[in-house]
């Protein structure tokens, strides 16, 4: 998700203009935070130390 | 590129030779905040890492680095051209060390890439192999600095697009921090740093002075830093190194003074070893923007900087569970991403679409792919030190001799394992 959300910023910044731009630019920031979110998540250490 | 005097020349070649005293600052910071029985090792780890990195970029990373007006590789999307990857002969090939502008660039590559990959060393602190750091920062410095620092500084599609960052805050730093955070996760926290039900216990570090004196090398790394990067990459004129100097030294000692208030308001003395990281932190935001914002501008970044360091810190220890012995990823990642942002912010009209395209391409490619090619390198060379080599300290177990032979002391025996 983390690519992903990269790739539709990269995307939107060389095809698209002005209001279109910055919806898909939010759209790709927000699945970079999700995935971003998801990453953190699984590297939470569980209610055991890791070794 | 922008073809120098003689005397800018000379200046930026003065300038480049002082960043390893960031290098220095660093690795004297990582070994402070570390425990006593890691220190050798931490200042053993550091040379080599940046010895390694150096290595790797002259070799490979230069080809992929490049510069303004080189040899490179492009395509049209948008009826645009993006430029990728630079196409330069390894070795250094070609290149003539003459104190051109392409010579300084590959020179400053050099130290840029090992001031980097010294960055995750403090997130790894106390439990990273020497063999496992060395190898880490070889790819890093061979392949994942070069291809961002070419889009940034390279003539890449970033600069072509206008994003700004003269000494480095995303290039540089926010690539090492998240570097930093990527091995931290592969390599877990420290043993008894967590409890069974997830509470963090304090292993403080062992040498405020050291801590104190890496905090000043820093700074004096940073101004050649910052200066060097701002008549290379901007096309600054010798001038305003005076600015770039100024700024630097506003931004961290905002960013510093900032937090010893808020660490005297909330635990009634000054943290050192924070305000040490928040020092740094307003270095690293202040390294986008120095050349292009106002000194009243680098006083507010080094503010927010401050305050940011203090509430990541925590943060990310407590809450999401991630143990970060030197701050690396608070001061270089989080640091980095507010430089960013803020020369956006403070630097000149339509810098936004640039800047967010560059903190993008931070977590949307360089952490994935230094997470995956450091969780490749640890299926086949682990990375982790074994568990009695940790509770013995590195020092001994990787060196054979301790930092400090006449003071064995292992304060933190009594920690739950």
């Amino acid at each position: 998700m983390l690519v992903t959300g990269w790739i539709i910023v990269v995307a939107a910044i060389a095809l698209l203009h002005s209001g279109a731009l910055a919806a898909f630019l939010l759209a790709g920031f927000a699945v970079e935070a999700w995935g971003l979110v998801q990453v953190v998540r699984s590297h939470l250490i569980p209610h055991e130390e890791k070794p | 590129m922008t073809p120098l005097s003689e005397a800018a020349q000379a200046l930026c070649f003065l300038f480049i030779l002082l960043v390893p005293f960031a290098a220095a600052g660093l690795a004297l910071i990582n070994a402070g905040l570390g425990r006593s029985r890691n220190a050798a090792h931490m200042m053993l780890a550091s040379l080599c890492v940046f010895a390694t990195a150096a290595l790797a970029f002259v070799i490979i990373g230069f080809a992929w680095h490049g510069y303004a007006g080189g040899r490179a590789h492009a395509f049209v999307l948008g009826g645009k051209p993006w430029d990728w990857i630079a196409a330069e002969p390894f070795f250094w090939r070609g290149l003539t060390l003459d104190g051109s502008p392409a010579s300084l660039v590959a020179l400053l590559g050099m130290m840029s890439a090992g001031l980097a990959a010294i960055i995750p060393l403090g997130s790894a602190a106390d439990r990273w192999r020497l063999g496992a750091a060395c190898a880490s920062s070889a790819i890093f410095a061979g392949w994942t600095y070069p291809l961002f620092a070419h889009w940034v500084w390279g003539g890449g599609w970033l600069a072509q697009r206008g994003y700004v960052d003269a000494g480095g805050a995303l290039t540089i730093q926010a690539a090492g921090g998240a570097t930093a955070l990527a091995v931290t996760w592969i390599l877990g926290p420290r043993r008894g740093k967590y409890t069974a039900d997830r509470q963090p216990q304090a292993i403080p570090g062992h040498n405020a002075v050291l801590i104190l004196l890496g905090c000043f090398l820093t700074w004096f790394g940073w101004i050649g830093l910052d200066c060097a990067g701002a008549i290379l990459y901007t096309g600054a004129e010798v001038g305003r190194t005076v600015m770039i100097a100024a700024n630097a030294t506003l931004a961290g000692a905002s960013a510093m003074l900032c937090v010893a208030g808020i660490t005297r308001i909330r635990f009634g003395k000054t943290d050192a070893s924070l305000c040490t990281n928040g020092w740094v932190a307003g270095l690293v935001a202040s390294s986008a923007g120095c050349a292009v914002i106002p000194p009243a501008a680098a006083m507010i970044v080094g503010l927010v900087a401050g305050a940011l360091v203090i509430y990541a810190v925590e943060w990310l220890e407590v809450r999401l569970t991630i143990d970060d012995p030197g701050g690396s990823i608070s001061v270089h990642l989080i640091g980095g991403i507010w430089g960013a942002v803020a020369a956006g912010w403070f630097a000149r009209g339509g810098q936004w679409i640039a800047q967010l395209a560059g903190i993008a391409t931070v977590f949307g490619l360089v952490l994935p792919l230094t997470y995956g090619l450091n969780w490749v390198l640890d299926r086949y060379y682990p990375m982790r030190v074994a568990k009695e080599g940790e509770r013995q300290g590195l020092d001994l177990h990787e060196l054979g001799a301790g930092a400090y032979p006449d003071f064995m002391t292992h304060n933190d025996d009594h920690l739950q394992r």
